[in-house]
């Protein structure tokens, strides 16, 4: 069954979200088999979330509001997922 | 605790020297990189590119680690790969469209005025090369270490060398190639030909690489350790009294004088030596100037020129036309395919057939000239039509920089004489210089390949055609008042440096770190003079 969920988080890492923790934020939207997509900030563009070189690009900075939707089969636990790993300052 | 057995491998010496430290195995994936050799896709080249990261990745942790998965991740993002495809399928060959994308890729996150993203630029530069298969990653290997490999490019030697290597060891490789040139050169023992299976060979075990007499030595033995160090102590009181002979000018023993000049890749390589052990700089491999990429600006090139005169105080400068192809491939510049590249489109005749990029390398040459002697070398010369052509090219190129207004110096032209066709013409060509280049003019006289270890017998120097072809050559040069000398490995081989003199030759281009040592040979020698004057 698909279907599409959405939520938001905070950036807290100081630094933003950059390379280490883009890296970290695909791999894990990759382990999920929905479609899903990011933005910074309530004007951003969604890009993909499996996209390690859009999520670069996305230059989220520290405070900014990351929302993540997904659509899929295992949309609920992709978006939870993205959610917990910016929660915890991207490990 | 068990000590493992010492080990001898046999090879070729390829440069001298005694190398004591860790021996260090190339993965054997890192030399698959070779992405111009023909049969390397996009697909093939993305997939060793993700090996060699996924192996680095494996020793490293910390900041390393991190950049490694960065590079890693961004290979596995289709949507980073989509763009460069689009552009192979438009018709682009993979290379051209994944150069294409990069530099876009790169300049977009130089100038995205985010700190982050402009610090990654230098990962996707790194990247870019990685899949390329040019300018190889050779991270920690620690400066006594001896790099076992089945074979290297220039630009990875380079790498190795900026890394702080001290020996390389190679099964395949050529004593006459140019990584040995290039360890000749910066004074890096190398030895090649070994009779191993390099990727089998314990990596980070003891070593001992001995580039006097070929050898490998792994394990070695406490003996073992103590006779090298005894013989380095050899080596280098008879390197100290070759420094002392290297300040003095050049003579035979029947007081010929003779002059020697050095061939040089870079500025920076000279400044450990002092013009006075020389008449002069031979021969500039600008394809090395660079790094082994494709030449830069004009600007960043007549830079790079006039520090070689600067260098050389008003001694002469002679810098070679860019001599890429054969074994020098530089993207974007070489033609790629060529069923045997040796014979292709390489040197001079690569610059013919590029000649917008050949004027920038010329203009460069004459604006630098405006500071000192600079004499102006083109390589793999076969017929007089081409230095026909290159003077042309001349020509044009001090119109432009007149059209300019930028001021610029005369230079003299010669030329390099490595195929027989030129050796046995010489006095046919418009030229005020000859020099021969020994390695190639082997190469071509005896249909043998530099590379090909399996017929490096025939690849003799000593070889009497190839002392024909030389005499020749510095016949024509006596008979027309024009100067003839040798650049090639030869000269920087004290035991063929009598040999060379007898043939006639009375200028002698050789590795910097050699002066003294070629110097000593002249100063023993009585020259042949039956042999000369004919």
């Amino acid at each position: 069954m698909s279907e599409t969920v959405t939520g938001q988080v905070v950036i807290n890492d100081p630094d933003g979200l950059h390379a280490r923790p883009a890296v970290k934020l695909t791999k894990l939207a990759k382990s999920f088999c929905s479609d899903i997509a990011i933005k910074a900030g309530d004007d951003g563009e969604w890009i993909n979330a499996k996209s390690l070189s859009a999520v670069m690009k996305l230059k989220a900075r520290h405070g900014a509001i990351l929302h993540v939707r997904a659509t899929g089969e295992d949309a609920r636990g992709g978006v939870d997922a993205l959610i917990d790993l910016i929660k915890q300052n991207m490990g | 605790m068990a000590r493992c057995t010492e080990q001898f491998l046999l090879g070729q010496p390829a440069a001298g020297g005694i190398a004591k430290g860790v021996l260090r195995v190339l993965a054997p994936e890192s030399m698959d990189d070779m992405s111009f050799r023909a049969g390397e896709d996009l697909s093939t080249a993305l997939e060793r590119a993700r090996r060699e990261l996924t192996r680095l990745i494996e020793r490293e942790q910390g900041t390393a680690g991190d950049i490694l998965e960065f590079q890693l991740a961004l290979l596995e993002d289709e949507d980073f790969l989509q763009p460069v495809r689009i552009r192979e399928r438009e018709g682009h060959s993979w290379q051209e469209a994944w150069r294409e994308v990069l530099d876009a890729e790169i300049t977009a996150y130089r100038d995205s005025g985010d700190e982050f993203l402009a610090a990654r630029a230098d990962d996707l530069k790194d990247l870019r090369q990685r899949v390329l298969g040019t300018g190889m990653v050779l991270s920690d290997i620690g400066d006594d270490a001896i790099l076992a490999a089945v074979d290297l490019t220039p630009s990875q030697f380079l790498q190795a060398y900026a890394e702080g290597v001290s020996g390389i060891a190679l099964s395949s490789g050529s004593a006459t190639g140019h990584v040995a040139i290039l360890a000749r050169e910066r004074g890096i023992s190398m030895v090649v030909g070994l009779a191993a299976d390099m990727e089998q060979l314990p990596d980070e075990a003891p070593a001992v690489l001995d580039g006097e007499e070929g050898r490998l030595i792994i394990y070695p033995e406490e003996q073992t350790l103590t006779i090298c160090t005894q013989r380095l102590r050899i080596l280098e009181e008879e390197e100290q009294i070759a420094q002392t002979v290297a300040t003095l000018p050049a003579k035979t023993a029947d007081g010929v004088p003779i002059k020697v000049m050095l061939n040089a890749a870079n500025p920076d390589d000279l400044e450990r030596y002092s013009p006075g052990i020389c008449d002069g700089i031979g021969l500039v491999r600008t394809e090395f100037l660079f790094s082994g990429e494709a030449l830069p600006d004009e600007d960043a090139q007549t830079q790079a020129y006039e520090r070689l005169l600067a260098w050389a105080e008003g001694r002469p400068v002679t810098i070679r036309t860019l001599d890429a192809g054969g074994d020098k491939p530089i993207a974007g510049v070489t033609v790629d395919g060529e069923a045997n590249p040796f014979l292709g489109l390489r040197g001079l005749r690569l610059s013919l057939h590029r000649p917008e990029l050949f004027r920038i390398q010329l203009r460069a040459l004459l604006r630098a000239a405006v500071h000192g002697n600079l004499k102006v070398m083109l390589p793999m010369v076969s017929v007089p039509e081409e230095i026909a052509l290159a003077h042309e090219q001349l020509k044009l190129a001090q119109k432009e920089l007149k059209g300019r207004n930028i001021p610029f110096g005369q230079v003299s032209l010669g030329m390099m004489v490595e195929v027989p066709a030129a050796a046995l013409m010489a006095e046919h060509f418009d030229v005020e210089f000859y020099s021969i280049g020994s390695n190639d003019l082997i190469q071509y006289t005896m249909a043998t390949e530099r590379g090909n270890a399996a017929v490096f017998h025939l690849a003799d120097g000593r070889n009497l055609a190839i002392m024909e072809l030389i005499a020749r050559t510095a016949q024509a040069g006596r008979r027309l008042g024009r100067e003839v000398s040798l650049c090639g490995t030869l000269a920087s081989e004290p035991e063929h440096v009598g040999r060379l003199l007898d043939a006639g030759l009375r200028t002698l281009s050789v590795e910097p770190a050699m002066v003294g040592r070629v110097k000593l040979a002249i100063s023993r020698h009585v020259i042949n003079r039956e042999k000369v004057e004919q």
